[in-house]
């Protein structure tokens, strides 16, 4: 708890760059809008203007400062106008609505989490064959460490054109890529927790006559479950990376990632912002439920959160 | 034809898994050359699978290509694979990434002399690790244009959060008595720095460092799809899957997967170097 106020202060520091930012950031557009207006600009051409850095002009147009920050399409929009965005797409649209970033935020979920339980349980199986079978280890778990140096999301866009051609379309194929990024975190860490008993503990299993799927049941599995939350964290926010890159070269209509790219095309920087933002929230909901159930889970089963 | 294709497809299948069974099992299975030998049969046996399917049940290569095709479509085509390396690798993500790592020991080291500023930058940080920051790609693609200086821009701000919390953490991990025993020696601050702990810190920067060769890769590539020159892997493979060249994509993966490993080889060969002494490297000898 005592890190509170440290958190709190790096926050309103970064906010606090944030919002100095925004006047240098839109000055240009601001002098331009004012001039419109009648507004006395210095210098007063825009081609002279553009001479100046956004820092410049900003010292040299200090009654302009206060425009900065109502802009309807800023470069840089302030905090003030993402909040204003996000709480009218999300609160006050219908969650039905093709505006509303609930809508939106669903079909980003829907496939992330789909991809996720695919990933996270053919992950799970493949390291239980990996720990039990040394031909297995030795072929595949090479190539499952080496596959983490690979930028894998370079494959999204033909992953979904492959699956288009051959009929499927929608939710899956974004599952898939959602699931190809979850599942080699998970098998290198499940790997790992199976393999974290030690040869006493293994041992003493032995002792007690205990047959293999006893030691698996009561000792390897139980002794993998904070090995395997620490790969759920990572593999959750790179599932939802995958949703969300995968709508990007495919011009999908909904979804963060389709939000993004509309908000870039037709030039309405708040609508990639607030999708923006509302991907960060759902990555961070997602990671901290997972915390959460992994304290309850650890505590459940007498051991100490990591 | 379909029974012949998955017939063969199984029988190679088999050999190869009959192959490694009997080396994984052998007496000599713990030799380097067998541990290369083993995933090396492995992917060629993927391979030769791949390519049987795909020429014997008449696959479009519209939807898959065969491995033979992606070589000879790689062979033809170095010059341009070339061109969007170095745009996309060298310019791009080489680049960010030195900027983003540059900032983030910048700040590490400034954040370090304040207890109170670590503590608020390790939870903020690693929160910011998780984010799915290459949606920022629209954003910087619009501020600095198309070419590669937006990409960089993307990929230092990727590569930055994993880097910074690393170091931070590494610059924290030292004991009171180590940290005691440099005081009696008469050494201040810069001294007790570069001759503690910055080199205990270095296990967790290189750590950080790792995990960044990926990111900076994807973060190039993915900011492409916002918008490119005519040049660049994210640029190819998203017009050569609009042409329907999926040879060319798998060839531009291909150097991808070659780029990755390569940069995170150099990084693990670079710890290696420098922590020698730490007992992860030292175990290795």
């Amino acid at each position: 708890m005592k890190s509170v106020l440290p958190v709190l202060t790096v926050i309103g520091a970064i906010l606090l760059v944030w919002i100095v930012s925004v006047v240098p950031m839109n000055m240009h557009l601001t002098a331009d809008q004012a001039q419109r207006q009648d507004i006395a600009v210095t210098p007063d051409t825009p081609a002279a203007r553009q001479d100046y850095s956004g820092i410049g002009l900003a010292l040299r147009n200090l009654h302009l400062a206060g425009a900065t920050y109502v802009l309807e399409r800023p470069r840089l929009p302030s905090p003030h106008q993402v909040a204003v965005e996000m709480w009218d797409t999300i609160a006050l649209k219908k969650v039905t609505s093709r505006r509303s970033l609930v809508y939106h935020g669903w079909v980003t979920l829907s496939a992330t989490l789909l991809g996720f339980a695919i990933g996270t349980g053919l992950g799970i199986l493949l390291a239980v064959g990996i720990v039990y079978n040394r031909a297995m280890d030795m072929s595949v778990m090479p190539w499952a460490i080496a596959s983490q140096t690979i930028p894998i999301l370079a494959l999204a866009p033909m992953i979904i054109v492959m699956l288009g051609a051959i009929g499927v379309q929608g939710l899956l194929p974004k599952a898939v890529i959602s699931a190809y990024l979850s599942f080699f975190p998970v098998v290198v860490g499940m790997v790992k927790g199976l393999r974290s008993p030690d040869a006493m503990q293994l041992d003493l299993l032995r002792t007690y006559s205990a047959s293999p799927a006893q030691g698996f049941w009561k000792l390897r599995l139980p002794a993998s479950v904070p090995y395997l939350f620490a790969s759920l964290k990572i593999g959750i926010s790179a599932s939802l990376v995958g949703a969300i890159v995968a709508e990007l070269p495919t011009g999908a209509r909904a979804g963060f990632g389709a939000r993004m790219l509309v908000g870039d095309q037709y030039g309405q920087p708040m609508v990639t912002w607030a999708a923006l933002f509302a991907a960060a929230i759902t990555a961070a909901a997602l990671v901290g439920l997972f915390s959460m159930i992994e304290r309850f889970t650890l505590r459940r089963m007498g051991m100490a959160a990591a | 034809m379909t029974g012949t294709a998955f017939i063969s497809a199984l029988a190679v299948w088999a050999a190869g898994w009959f192959v490694n069974v009997q080396l994984a099992n052998s007496r000599m299975a713990d030799q380097p050359l067998v541990r290369l030998a083993v995933p090396a049969v492995f992917g060629v046996t993927l391979l030769i699978m791949w390519e049987i399917l795909v020429r014997l049940l008449e696959v479009s290569p519209v939807i898959l290509p065969p491995p033979t095709m992606i070589a000879d479509r790689f062979a033809n085509e170095l010059p341009i694979l070339w061109a969007d390396f170095e745009q996309t690798i060298i310019k791009g993500a080489m680049t960010g990434y030195i900027i983003g790592a540059a900032a983030a020991f910048g700040v590490a080291i400034l954040a370090d002399r304040s207890e109170f500023l670590t503590r608020g930058i390790l939870p903020v940080g690693s929160f910011m690790a998780a984010l799915p920051i290459v949606g920022t790609a629209p954003i910087f693609v619009r501020w600095l244009g198309s070419d590669w200086q937006s990409k960089a821009a993307v990929v230092a701000v990727m590569v930055f959060f994993p880097i910074l919390v690393n170091t931070v953490a590494g610059l924290r991990d030292t004991s009171a008595m180590q940290r005691d025993l440099m005081r009696t020696y008469g050494a201040g601050y810069w001294p007790t720095f570069f001759k503690l702990r910055l080199p205990a810190a270095l296990p967790f920067i290189f750590n950080g460092l790792k995990i960044a060769t990926t990111l900076a890769l994807i973060g190039a590539i993915v900011a492409e799809f916002f918008g490119s020159p005519t040049v660049g892997m994210g640029f190819r493979i998203s017009t050569s899957v609009g042409q329907l060249a999926l040879d060319m994509v798998w060839a531009e993966i291909v150097v991808a997967a070659l780029a990755g490993s390569a940069f995170y080889g150099l990084m693990a060969w670079i710890e290696g170097r420098v922590t020698f002494w730490h007992p992860s490297q030292r175990e290795r000898r």
